[in-house]
C-alpha cells in the first residue's frame, strides 16, 4: 500500500505579530513548522502502513528551507520525501499549487502506484482548504474531505471505509481507491519516532525536484502566471481591547451611570439615538 | 541501535556545538543529541558573544553568523530605588573591525553554530533526551535515550548538558548542585523599532550598548541586572542567587517588574512590546563549585561543569572554550591511538588549567562566599553612594565641608569605621 502525504511548511501562526508601527506582518524570527493538520494526515498514513505494510511518501512544494519539514516527517517514520522546489513556483495560489502537486504525484505514480493521497483539512496560513480537493479533481479520483476516522481498507476490493464529519453528524462512507483524503484535526496523535528513523532522517539524501523533474512543461500553469487569485490588501483586524472603554464614576447611583453610558453610546451611534427617540414618541 | 560512534556529545548549546564542531573537524565520528526541538530552542542567555572564543573555533564567523549589534558602549550602574550612579565607557575604538563583542539571539546563533558542526560532519539529532549514561563498570560506554531503540554506544561522551547536569549526578560522578551555587535569571525580550532603539541609546545602525546593573535592582539580594540592545529589540533581565530567592520570598518576575518600573529604566523600554519571557539557572559557584570534569570515557564542558565567571558576566565563552578543549583532548588521543581512559583524559584538566578559564575562575574563587555572606554590598552601599552623590550635587546653601562631613558620617553610621575597613578588605579579597 502506497500513501502520498502532501504537507506544507508554514509560519507558526500563533507567533506571528503585527508590526506595531507599520501594521505589516512580522515574519522575522517566526519559527517554521509543519502545518499541524498535515501531521494528522501523516500519522494516519503511518498507521495504515503499520496495519497493512507498504510505503509512505511525503511531498511538499516550497522553498529550500522546507527541507527541514520533510526531514521531520522522515524522523516520524515516513519512507521517502520529495521537495518540489523551483523559482518558477513562486507566487503560486491554490490553483497553481494543486496543478504542480498533481503533476508531481503523477510522476511518483510512474515509479510506484499510489493508493491513497493524504492532506490536512487546510493550512493554518492560508486556511483555504482548496489544494486537496484541487488535486483530487485534477487526478479525477475520489475525494473524502474532513475525514475523522479510517475504519477499514479492503486491499483486494480496493475499497476504503471512513467516517467523515458533516454538518449535524457523522457520515459513514465507502469509496474506491485511489482516493484523496483530507484529515480532520484531533483524530490521532503524532508518534514519537524511533531512534533509527531519526538517524535515517538526519542522513537521508532528500530528493529535490525542479519543475521539469515534477513533469511540468507548461510554465503558464504555475507561479504567478498560473495564479488567478489576487491579494489586494492585507490588514490586521483592530484588536477588540482598543474599543473597550472604562467609564469611571464618582458616585454609585446607577441612574447617573446609565445616563453616562447612553450618552457614550449615542455619540458612537447617532442613528441609534434617533431610532430610540422615534419609538419613544 | 548497532551503530557506534567515536564520541557522543550531549547538548547543542555553546559547549556542545563547540565540541561537536571540533571533533568533526578532527575527523572523529560524532553524534550530538539535543533535547530541544532545534539547537538553541531551549538555550537562554542575555546574550553577549565574545569574539575571542568563537574566533578560535570558527575564525571567519563574522561572515555568516547571525549577529545583532557590535558593542561600542558599556554602562555600569549601581541602583537604589529612584536613582542610578555609574560609569559609561564609549569608544570609537570599539567601532573598528574586527569587533570584540556582539549582542546575539541564541535561538538564531545556536542554529547557525550547529549547522557548522553538521557541515563539518557531525550528526545531530534533536527532540531526544539522554536519560542516562551507559556504564561498563566505571567506564562510560554510551547513552540511553527516551526514544525506542534508544541505546547508543561510543568510546567517549562529552556532557555539555547545561547547568544542573542530571547525567553526571545520576551516574554518581558528581553531587547535586547547591542553591547557593546557582543564580536564577529571568529575562524578557522587548520589541522596539530599530530607529527608536538607535535614538534612545544614541547609537548608529549595527552599534550596540550594554548596561550592567547591581544594587537595589536585586532587592538587596546578591545579583545583578542587565539590558542589551539587539537589532530590533531590547533584552533585559535580572538574576539572583537561588538561595536568596528562597530566603527573601521574592519571585523572579516581581523582581523583573520592579526593574522595568525603575525610573531610570522605564523610559528605555517605553512603548515596547514584550516578545519573549525566559528563565534559566546560571552556575555561579565559581572555582570551588567546579565538579570532577573527566573520568573513564567522559568529560564535562560548559555550564554542566560550572564554568561561569559571574562577576565578569562571562559564561558562553567559557562554555565554547571548554567544549573545544574537551574535543581537542579526544582528537589528540585518537590521533595518538590512545584509549579514552581517565588517566589519558586528565589532559583535559591540564588544558583547562593552562587556559584563561581556570586562571580567571581561580582569581575570583573567594568572591561567591564573600558576597554571599556580606549582603551590604548589594543593599547598604548602593544607598550610601546614591545619597552621597545627591548631597554633593544638590546646591542648597550648605557649605561643602559640612556636606563631606555628613557623607562621611553616613558611611560610619551605617557600617562603623571598623566595618568600612573590613568591607574594603573583603571587597579586595573578592576581586584580588
Amino acid at each position: 500500500m502506497h500513501s502520498v502525504v502532501c504537507i506544507k511548511q508554514v509560519p507558526d501562526s500563533a507567533q506571528i505579530r503585527v508590526h506595531p508601527v507599520t501594521n505589516t506582518i512580522m515574519r522575522q524570527g517566526v519559527p517554521a513548522i509543519i502545518n499541524p493538520y498535515d501531521l494528522f494526515a501523516l500519522e494516519e498514513a503511518l498507521r495504515l502502513k503499520d496495519r497493512f505494510g507498504g510505503t509512505v511518501t511525503v511531498v511538499t512544494m516550497g522553498p529550500p528551507m522546507a527541507e527541514a519539514a520533510l526531514r521531520k516527517c522522515l524522523s516520524y517514520g515516513a519512507d521517502d520525501a520529495i521537495l518540489v522546489s523551483d523559482r518558477a513556483f513562486a507566487g503560486s495560489d491554490t490553483l497553481a499549487t494543486s496543478f504542480a502537486l498533481t503533476s508531481t504525484i503523477r510522476k511518483i505514480m510512474e515509479n510506484m502506484p499510489v493508493d491513497l493521497i493524504f492532506t490536512g483539512k487546510q493550512t493554518i496560513d492560508g486556511d483555504t482548504a482548496q489544494v486537496g480537493p484541487g488535486i483530487a479533481k485534477r487526478l479525477d479520483c475520489q475525494l473524502l474531505t474532513y475525514v475523522s476516522k479510517i475504519v477499514d481498507v479492503d486491499l483486494e476490493q480496493r475499497e476504503i471505509q471512513v467516517e467523515r464529519r458533516a454538518e449535524g453528524g457523522v457520515q459513514f462512507l465507502k469509496t474506491a481507491m485511489p482516493c484523496l483524503i483530507t484529515m480532520l484535526e484531533g483524530t490521532n496523535e503524532m508518534r514519537f519516532g524511533d531512534l533509527d528513523d531519526l538517524f535515517r532522517a538526519a542522513r537521508y539524501d532528500l530528493k529535490v525536484w525542479n519543475k521539469e523533474a515534477a513533469g511540468i512543461d507548461d510554465a503558464e500553469m504555475i507561479g504567478l502566471k498560473g495564479s488567478p487569485t489576487v491579494v489586494s490588501k492585507v490588514f490586521a483586524p483592530r484588536p477588540r481591547s482598543q474599543r473597550a472603554e472604562m467609564i469611571e464614576t464618582q458616585d454609585n447611583d446607577p441612574k447617573n451611570l446609565a445616563v453616562t453610558l447612553l450618552a457614550k453610546m449615542f455619540t458612537q451611534h447617532p442613528k441609534l439615538e434617533k431610532e430610540i427617540a422615534k419609538r419613544a414618541r | 541501535m548497532a551503530e557506534k560512534f567515536d564520541v557522543i556529545v550531549v547538548g547543542a548549546g555553546m559547549a556542545g556545538n563547540a565540541a561537536a564542531y571540533t571533533l568533526a573537524q578532527g575527523g572523529l565520528k560524532v553524534l550530538q543529541i539535543e533535547r530541544g526541538e532545534t539547537p538553541g530552542s531551549k538555550n537562554v542567555q542575555g546574550a553577549i558573544l565574545y569574539s575571542d572564543a568563537i574566533e578560535k573555533i570558527i575564525p571567519d564567523f563574522r561572515d555568516e553568523a547571525p549577529l545583532e549589534r557590535h558593542l561600542i558602549e558599556q554602562r555600569v550602574w549601581v541602583l537604589d530605588d529612584t536613582s542610578y550612579m555609574g560609569t559609561h565607557y564609549r569608544s570609537e575604538d570599539f567601532n573598528k573591525p574586527p569587533y570584540n563583542r556582539y549582542t546575539i539571539i541564541r535561538a538564531h546563533f545556536d542554529q547557525w553554530f550547529n549547522k557548522k558542526a553538521r557541515e563539518a560532519g557531525a550528526l545531530t539529532i534533536c527532540e531526544t533526551t539522554v536519560t542516562e549514561l551507559l556504564l561498563d563498570g566505571k567506564k562510560v560506554v554510551g547513552v540511553r535515550t527516551d526514544r525506542k531503540g534508544g541505546e547508543i554506544y561510543a568510546d567517549a561522551v562529552i556532557l555539555a548538558d547545561g547547568v544542573n547536569s542530571r547525567l553526571a549526578v545520576k551516574a554518581g560522578f558528581n553531587s547535586e548542585i547547591k542553591p547557593k551555587d546557582v543564580a536564577l535569571a529571568v529575562k524578557e525580550i522587548h520589541f522596539l523599532p530599530q530607529e527608536t532603539i538607535e535614538a534612545r541609546f544614541n547609537i548608529g545602525e549595527e552599534e550596540g550598548v550594554v548596561i550592567e546593573m547591581a544594587g537595589k535592582i536585586s532587592a538587596g539580594m546578591m545579583g545583578t541586572g542587565f539590558l542589551y540592545t539587539n537589532k530590533e529589540s531590547i533584552t533585559l533581565g535580572v538574576g539572583c542567587m537561588l538561595s536568596d530567592f528562597k530566603e527573601q520570598q521574592v519571585t523572579p518576575y516581581e523582581l523583573l517588574d520592579r526593574m522595568k518600573a525603575h525610573p531610570s529604566i522605564a523610559p528605555l523600554i517605553a512603548g515596547s512590546e514584550m516578545k519573549e519571557y525566559a528563565a534559566h539557572l546560571i552556575p555561579e559557584g565559581g572555582y570551588n563549585a567546579i565538579p570532577q570534569v573527566y573520568g573513564d570515557g567522559w568529560l564535562i564542558a560548559g555550564d554542566a561543569g560550572q564554568f561561569v565567571n559571574g562577576i565578569h558576566r562571562e559564561g558562553s565563552n567559557l562554555a565554547m572554550t571548554t567544549g573545544m578543549l574537551a574535543a581537542r583532548t579526544l582528537v589528540e588521543l585518537k590521533a595518538a591511538g590512545k584509549p579514552f581512559s581517565a588517566a589519558n583524559l586528565s589532559r583535559y584538566k591540564a588544558k583547562l588549567d593552562e587556559s584563561f578559564v581556570m586562571k580567571d575562575l581561580k582569581k575570583y574563587r573567594r568572591m561567591p562566599d564573600i558576597f554571599h555572606n556580606n549582603k551590604q554590598f548589594f543593599t547598604t552601599y548602593p544607598d550610601l553612594l546614591s545619597k552621597a552623590a545627591q548631597t554633593l550635587i544638590r546646591v542648597d546653601g550648605v557649605d561643602k565641608k559640612s556636606k563631606e562631613k555628613s557623607i562621611k558620617q553616613s558611611f560610619i553610621n551605617a557600617r562603623t569605621r571598623l566595618g568600612l575597613i573590613g568591607d574594603a578588605f573583603k571587597f579586595w579579597r573578592a576581586v584580588e
